[in-house]
């Protein structure tokens, strides 16, 4: 070829490379980010804390030890006891157990949720549009509060906690929706969007293919702090006794629980919010590097 | 309308005055450190010039190559963090390193600078004619107000606002982007100032509105006597506006001469391959275009040597030691010095920091030999053969049909309103514009922006029934298309965007964004593969590409995927919006020369949008000017170019400069006055009317015709054009 610009001799095509793999690309790059390696493996840890954890102690989870009342850590309770004799470091890792989950969940459920609503909505605009900013403003005015209330009678049993699960996603979507909506319709403009159309790719392979992954950004940001305001939401609950249900335990019950004693009887407080903050810490780190991962422009040139 | 003849300005092109320059910069060198282990960046690496009083000096080189970084440097406008070293004498005084407040009473007063961007040059919420009076205030707080204001509406009606006095009031906004600009050379002359630095004043603005502004700025130099420094890219420009010329490359100057020495005897093969990869309007067959391989060299990673060298067709391993000094031509030290020198561990013959002296300098070490065996650009750069297309034997009316557009229309409604819309008016984007495509034609749609073109093309490419008028590809009727019907079709039209950055998926490697038509097609994976990567030698690109992300390549690369991916299915219309518009010009040739090899050889249709009538007349067979949302001329290209009929094709033609400075200073321009109507409420009769530089020679009842009756496309030779002018006339006019 004469006009090239990068090679003037007529290099013989070779046999056929293999097409590259994106997938296995980007997992690739994730494993060799020391970010996400430190937050995975803390991951791993909080979730042997949580499983493990409370068979270590010798305390039962609704076990309490009327002989110390609020004592400081010791070797009978590592961590010390609450105001009811409770062993504070089975309460806290069994109250992870469900934490983890919720927060996890709950982060996924509400970000997937506010994607899709958001960009069918900005992609299709007209009727689309309309009808699911609708039910997002409907779930916005509606208060989250006096329904979650109400059906909290079914968060009771083995499995209630899926239902908290739902429904603390699906009020915890409508804002993000409403981002992802805008973003979508100044994107939808974007000349890749007009090629993918003209080429004939459907609507829903362009808003999967190429409308979402070019806001992981925003994405990934928002699972990682839904994931922590997922914990705390439940605490809150948990604090007019509308979250989990006993016998079942959550980080957040153990945290409201001790945050009355923060300043005098700080273990009741201190480790349970440790706990806390390594998950969201690891979350975040691994979010980081999914999010480098997947922008080939946040780092500078590979080879 | 005005007709006005390139004229030389008062001060003799070809000496320099007499008297000591206006401006003097001497080895001036701009660094901006690397933050974050990021390697320094040098952007301006010693440029020396001189301007006189009177004087019009161009400095010209591609996007990056420090031409206004220099400037910038100059009128002390670059961030703090940069280093800047060497010497601004401005009337002899060092203006370099005085602090912002001493800077401040000399800008605008003494030197003033006129931007690109008309849009963000001006504050939006203050009139434009208090931002003038401010100019006038700034420097001499004593003026009573109504005098600045007095000199604020001089200074508008000077540089032909129309009822300046009334204008006065208006905001930026209420004015179109020449407008805007027209306030920025009266801010920029408001004080009369010795210096003039325009960085690429026309560059954002269409060829009518840049004729308009280059009027003025010649206006502004008579008026003022001030010395002119003009950035600028487009070698059209320079060659009718400037006596002198500097040349930068990767922040050095190559080379420096009077307007006609670099033209007609550039010695550096950088300015020469420059030269010869602009399309020219003014050529009928040009061959094809000179390519310059590869791309500028990263100014934070520059070889040791000269760094056009790994571009250079004729570049010599003495080439590779060290960088050449701009000296006059014949006085390059041998390549035997270099190589000597080069042994001994010294580095470079020569001293840096040479004055401005005037004469030709050149900074290759092979400008003697070039000078003395005379070679022109084809001679020392490999120009592409580009065949001829097969097609081409068969008549045009025999070829089969690609697409045939009849009576086509598009409006947008114009709502107001949030609750309840109602409709207050219609823009006429595209109002009834009929043309075909045969088989291995290109077809040129051009005119200003604004005029539909753009609009015509996402009509066409949408597939779906218009609100008016026909479109038919391949003899297909889109109205009796099914969804199957129109997916099938897609396969054989594609598209190539005009912005090569944001028309691939930032997120997708290249091998993704090319196999995307082939997999939206079903096409099986062992197939995409082996297409993807013939695609990816076919225009150009190494294989081992197809795993990096778009931003990874430069502007050329991008549009050559964008082009690759566009091909994927074997289209047999390609639909090019823009497509070299974005480009630097050296670039742009081998992007120009890809689409008419491939053309060639897979007999390709082309359906081109472009506002740029030079490139429009190197590839198109046939063109088609628009106007307002309607063909005003349509016809081979060959005849419209040499002999177009429309008042507006010729305006049109005649307001595009050539880049040969005799030709340029030779021709008149036609200037046409004011801007494009709104489309919202285009003139009655002919849309044309209001601008026309022939309406206002007609007498009164021929005037009547022009406003009552729309014209039609009537064949004026005959042949092939036609043009929608009651009192077309065909002339000659580039």
């Amino acid at each position: 070829m004469s006009t090239t610009e990068t090679s003037t001799e007529p290099a013989p095509a070779p046999a056929v490379p293999p097409a590259p793999n994106r997938l296995r690309d980007i997992g690739r790059q994730l494993l060799g980010t020391r970010r996400v390696i430190i937050g995975l493996g803390m991951l791993v840890l909080l979730l042997a804390v949580a499983f493990i954890g409370p068979l270590l102690t010798g305390w039962d989870v609704g076990e309490r030890d009327y002989t110390s009342l609020i004592d400081p850590p010791s070797p009978e309770h590592w961590m010390g006891t609450n105001r009811t004799g409770q062993d504070v470091l089975t309460q806290s890792t069994a109250g992870l157990q469900r934490s983890l989950l919720i927060g996890l969940l709950v982060a996924l459920l509400s970000t997937a949720v506010a994607a899709l609503v958001g960009s069918f909505a900005g992609y299709f605009g007209g009727l689309t549009d309309r009808g699911l900013m609708w039910i997002a403003d409907l779930a916005l005015v509606l208060p989250s509060f006096v329904v979650l209330a109400i059906l909290s009678k079914h968060f009771v049993g083995n499995g209630g906690w899926l239902v908290l699960v739902i429904l603390l996603a699906a009020f915890s979507w409508m804002v993000t929706s409403k981002m992802v909506r805008g973003l979508t319709i100044s994107l939808r403009e974007r000349e890749y969007i007009h090629a993918a159309r003209y080429m004939g790719v459907p609507p829903h392979k362009i808003i999967l293919r190429h409308i979402l992954p070019n806001m992981s950004s925003l994405l990934i940001a928002d699972a990682t702090i839904a994931v922590s305001t997922a914990i705390i939401g439940e605490t809150a609950l948990s604090y007019f006794g509308l979250g989990v249900q006993a016998p079942d335990i959550s980080l957040g019950v153990v945290i409201a629980d001790g945050s009355r004693f923060a300043t005098t009887a700080w273990w009741m407080f201190m480790f349970p919010t440790l706990l806390l903050v390594v998950l969201v810490l690891a979350v975040n780190m691994i979010g980081d590097g999914l999010r480098d991962a997947l922008d080939p422009q946040s780092k500078s040139r590979r080879s | 309308m005005s007709t006005e003849t390139v004229a030389a300005t008062d001060v003799a092109r070809d000496g320099r005055t007499a008297d000591s320059p206006v401006l003097e910069v001497t080895d001036l060198t701009v660094t901006f450190p690397g933050f974050d282990g990021n390697p320094d960046v040098h952007a301006v690496r010693g440029v020396s010039y001189a301007v006189g009083r009177g004087e019009v000096l161009g400095i010209v080189g591609e996007s990056g190559s420090g031409k206004s970084v220099s400037s910038m440097a100059a009128m002390g406008l670059l961030p703090e963090h940069a280093r800047i070293t060497g010497s601004v004498l401005l009337h002899g005084e060092e203006i370099l390193g005085l602090d912002d407040r001493a800077m401040a009473a000399k800008r605008g007063k003494v030197i003033s600078m006129v931007f690109q961007d008309p849009l963000s040059g001006l504050t939006p919420v203050y009139t434009v004619g208090d931002q003038l009076a401010e100019a006038v205030l700034v420097h001499d707080p004593k003026t009573p107000k109504a005098k600045a204001h007095d000199r604020a509406v001089e200074l508008l009606d000077l540089v032909g606002i129309p009822n300046a006095a009334q204008r006065y009031r208006s905001f930026p906004h209420e004015f179109s982007g020449g407008m805007r600009q027209r306030v920025m050379i009266a801010m920029a002359m408001a004080n009369n100032p010795d210096v003039i630095i325009c960085d690429e004043p026309t560059t954002a603005l269409d060829v009518t509105i840049q004729a308009q502004i280059l009027d003025l700025l010649r206006t502004a130099q008579n008026e003022t006597g001030a010395a002119i420094v003009m950035i600028t890219h487009d070698l059209g420009v320079v060659a009718g506006f400037v006596d002198r010329v500097l040349v930068m490359y990767a922040g050095r100057p190559v080379e420096i001469g009077t307007v006609d020495e670099i033209y007609y005897s550039s010695r550096m093969p950088y300015t020469m391959g420059l030269l010869g990869a602009v399309p020219r309007m003014d050529l009928d067959r040009q061959g094809a275009l000179v390519p310059i391989k590869g791309t500028p060299p990263s100014l934070s990673h520059l070889p040791p040597g000269c760094p056009f060298a790994p571009r250079c067709p004729i570049a010599q391993p003495e080439c590779e030691a060290a960088e050449p000094e701009l000296l006059a031509i014949g006085s390059q030290p041998s390549a035997e010095a270099i190589r000597l020198a080069h042994a001994d561990g010294g580095t470079a013959p020569g001293s840096t920091g040479v004055h401005d002296t005037g004469v030709q300098r050149v900074a290759c070490i092979r400008s003697g030999e070039i000078a003395d065996r005379g070679w022109t650009a084809q001679d020392i750069y490999p120009v592409p053969e580009i065949p001829d297309v097969p097609a081409a034997d068969v008549p045009r009316e025999d070829r089969p049909e690609m697409l045939r557009v009849e009576g086509l229309v598009k409006h947008h409604a114009l709502n107001k309103g949030m609750v309840f819309k109602r409709r207050v008016g219609t823009v006429y984007a595209v109002d009834g514009i009929d043309f075909d495509i045969r088989e291995g034609e290109t077809l040129a749609l051009v005119g200003e922006s604004g005029c539909g073109k753009s609009t015509t093309l996402m009509q066409i490419m949408d597939l779906e029934k218009p609100q008016s008028g026909s479109v038919s590809v391949m003899g297909k009727d889109v109205t009796t298309l099914g969804k199957s019907g129109r997916f099938a079709l897609r396969r054989d039209m594609q598209i190539v965007f005009q912005d090569p950055m944001s028309s691939l998926d930032p997120r997708m490697p290249v091998f993704d964004i090319i196999a995307e038509p082939l997999r939206a097609h079903r096409t099986g994976t062992a197939e995409v593969t082996r297409r993807v990567y013939e695609l990816i030698q076919l225009v150009g690109l190494d294989p081992e590409h197809a795993t990096r992300f778009p931003s990874e390549f430069s502007g050329g690369q991008r549009q050559r995927i964008g082009i690759a991916r566009a091909l994927a299915l074997e289209p047999k219309l390609l639909v090019l919006d823009e497509p070299v518009s974005a480009l630097d010009v050296s670039i742009q040739a081998g992007v120009v020369n890809l689409l008419e090899e491939l053309q060639a050889r897979l007999g390709l249709s082309y359906l081109f949008v472009a506002h740029d009538l030079s490139v429009v007349r190197h590839i198109a067979d046939r063109v088609a000017v628009m106007y307002l949302g309607r063909i005003v001329e349509i016809g081979d290209t060959r005849s419209v170019y040499s002999r177009p009929a429309h008042p507006y094709t010729q305006a049109l033609l005649s307001a595009i400069p050539i880049p040969d400075p005799e030709k340029e200073r030779a021709r008149t321009h036609i200037v046409l006055d004011g801007d494009l109507p709104s489309p919202a409420n285009p003139p009655s009769g002919c849309r044309f009317r209001t601008r026309c530089q022939k309406f206002i020679t007609l007498s009164d009842t021929e005037k009547d015709t022009c406003v009552n009756v729309e014209p039609q496309i009537l064949a004026t030779n005959g042949g092939d054009q036609g043009a929608a002018c009651h009192y077309a006339e065909r002339r000659q006019v580039v």
